[in-house]
C-alpha cells in the first residue's frame, strides 16, 4: 500500500433527534467507503439513525494556546445563568 | 494485560525538581485530574509511552480475533456461531478505536500495522494459547475478557482523552463478551459429563495464562511507577490479579469446575483469595515468541493483510475514477 487512506471524523445522531455526536473516526478511500466503514465501527448496537463523516483534514479546530482567549471573557458573565437571580419561593413558574 | 510491561524509556521516575517548568504544569493538570488532549503540550516520554501502550492494546484486539477465528465454522449451533461473529466483529471494533487514539499522538495506521506484521510490536501474551475444544471460546470469553473488563475499567479515568474515550466504548462491549463466555461455560458445566470435563480441561488450561495477562508484579518497576504518576496505570499488576482471583472463584464454583491451584485458598485475615506462584518463566517465553501459536498468528495476521491489498487498491483506484469523474463534470 503506497498511499494512506485519509482520516475522517465521524458523527452519529441517536435514535432520539438530537445533534449528530461526534463518536470517533477511521480510515476510508472515499466518503462512501467511509459511511459504510462507520456503520460497521460506530452503530453495531443501534447507535445511530444518521452518520456523518468528514475529513479530519477539513476540520478547523481551536488550538489549546488561545483557551484564556476565546473561553474567558464568559467567566465573568454569570448573569447569562438564570440561578444567578434568586427567586422568592412564593413566585410560581419561573 | 492487553498492554504488557510497557517500557517509558526512563531509568527513573521524573522528581518534581527534575522536571521543567512546561513539565511541572503537565504534571499539575494531570494531578488535578484534567485530561489530555491531542494538540495539549506534553512530555515526549509521556507521548511515546502511550503509543507504545495504545498500540499494544490495539494489536492485541486485532490478533485476538484469531484464536476465536478457529472456532467460527465449528460452533455448536447457528446461533452459537451468530453470537461468536458479533465478538469477533467487536475485537475488530476495539482495535481500530485504539488505532484511532494512538493515531492522534502522531503516528500513522500503517505505520503501527507495519511494526506489527513484521513482529517488532507486541501483543498480549495471551492470544498465543491455542483454542483446542470449543469450551476454549467459553473460557477465553468469561477468564481472558474477564481479566480484560478488570484492566479496562479503570483505563476509561486514564489522563489521555482518547484513550479514556475509546476504553469507555469498548468496556461497554466487553461485558457482552464475557458474559457470553459464561454462558457457554454454564452449557457445558450443566450438561453431560464428557462436556463438564471438556468445560474443566478448558478452564484447567487458561487459568494460569489468564494470571499471566496481567504481568509480572510491577512494585519495583520504575515504568509502572512513572505511568502510574501520568495516570495511564492506575494499579499495580498485583491489585488487578488479585481482583481477579476474588471474583473469578465464586464463578467457577458456581459452575461446580475447580480452579487449577492447589495453593488457592481464602485468607479471612487479608479478606482475599491466597493462590499459588506464577510460571514467570513460561510468560517471558511466550513473549520471546515461543509460545505454542506466536509463528502461527503473525503468520496468519500477515497473510489476511497480503490477500486483503488487491482489494484495498481497487477501493482506491475506485476512489480516485470517481473523484476525477466528479472533477471533469
Amino acid at each position: 500500500m503506497s498511499k494512506e487512506w485519509p482520516l475522517w471524523e465521524v458523527f452519529i445522531r441517536s435514535q432520539h433527534g438530537l445533534a449528530h455526536k461526534h463518536v470517533g473516526s477511521l480510515h476510508a478511500p472515499d466518503a462512501e467507503m467511509a459511511i459504510n466503514n462507520a456503520r460497521d465501527v460506530y452503530t453495531r448496537r443501534n447507535e445511530g439513525v444518521s452518520i456523518w463523516v468528514v475529513k479530519a483534514a477539513d476540520i478547523v479546530a481551536s488550538s489549546p494556546a488561545d483557551k484564556e482567549a476565546l473561553f474567558e471573557p464568559s467567566n465573568s458573565k454569570v448573569y447569562r445563568h438564570p440561578t444567578f437571580f434568586p427567586m422568592p419561593e412564593e413566585v410560581k413558574n419561573l | 494485560m492487553y498492554a504488557q510491561m510497557v517500557d517509558t524509556g526512563l531509568k527513573q521516575v521524573q522528581s518534581h525538581a527534575d522536571m521543567s517548568d512546561e513539565e511541572q504544569a503537565f504534571q499539575a493538570r494531570i494531578d488535578a485530574g484534567v485530561k489530555i488532549e491531542p494538540k495539549d503540550w506534553m512530555p515526549e516520554a509521556y507521548r511515546r509511552t502511550l503509543v507504545r501502550q495504545i498500540s499494544q492494546h490495539a494489536h492485541s484486539e486485532i490478533v485476538g480475533q484469531l484464536p476465536e477465528g478457529n472456532w467460527v465454522t465449528r460452533a455448536p449451533t447457528l446461533k452459537r456461531k451468530s453470537i461468536l461473529l458479533a465478538k469477533i466483529q467487536d475485537e475488530a471494533g476495539h482495535g481500530l478505536y485504539l488505532y484511532s487514539a494512538a493515531e492522534t499522538l502522531g503516528v500513522s495506521r500503517d505505520e503501527l500495522l507495519d511494526a506489527l506484521h513484521a513482529g517488532k510490536a507486541k501483543y498480549s501474551s495471551i492470544f498465543n494459547y491455542p483454542t483446542l475444544t470449543w469450551a476454549d471460546i467459553g473460557a477465553i470469553g468469561w477468564l481472558v475478557d474477564g481479566a480484560a473488563i478488570i484492566n479496562q475499567v479503570p483505563l476509561c479515568r486514564c489522563s489521555f482523552g482518547p484513550y479514556a474515550r475509546a476504553m469507555i466504548r469498548v468496556c461497554k462491549e466487553e461485558a457482552f463478551h464475557a458474559r457470553q463466555g459464561y454462558d457457554i461455560m454454564m452449557k457445558l458445566a450443566g450438561g453431560t459429563p464428557e462436556q463438564k470435563a471438556m468445560a474443566q480441561d478448558a478452564l484447567n488450561r487458561w487459568w494460569w495464562p489468564s494470571l499471566m495477562m496481567f504481568g509480572p508484579s510491577d512494585a519495583e518497576s520504575v515504568n509502572s511507577a512513572q505511568s502510574a504518576a501520568w495516570r495511564i496505570k492506575l494499579f499495580s499488576n498485583d491489585e488487578l490479579r488479585q481482583r481477579m482471583v476474588d471474583q473469578t472463584v465464586p464463578q467457577a464454583e458456581f459452575l461446580g469446575l475447580a480452579i487449577p491451584d492447589p495453593d488457592l485458598k481464602w485468607n479471612e485475615e487479608r479478606g482475599h483469595y491466597d493462590f499459588g506462584a506464577i510460571d514467570w518463566d513460561e510468560f517471558y517465553n511466550v513473549l520471546k515468541g515461543n509460545g505454542p501459536c506466536n509463528r502461527e498468528r503473525l503468520r496468519t495476521r500477515v497473510k489476511a493483510y497480503e490477500d486483503g491489498e488487491w482489494f484495498r487498491e481497487a477501493l482506491v483506484a475506485h476512489a480516485e475514477k470517481q473523484a476525477a469523474t466528479q472533477a471533469a463534470a
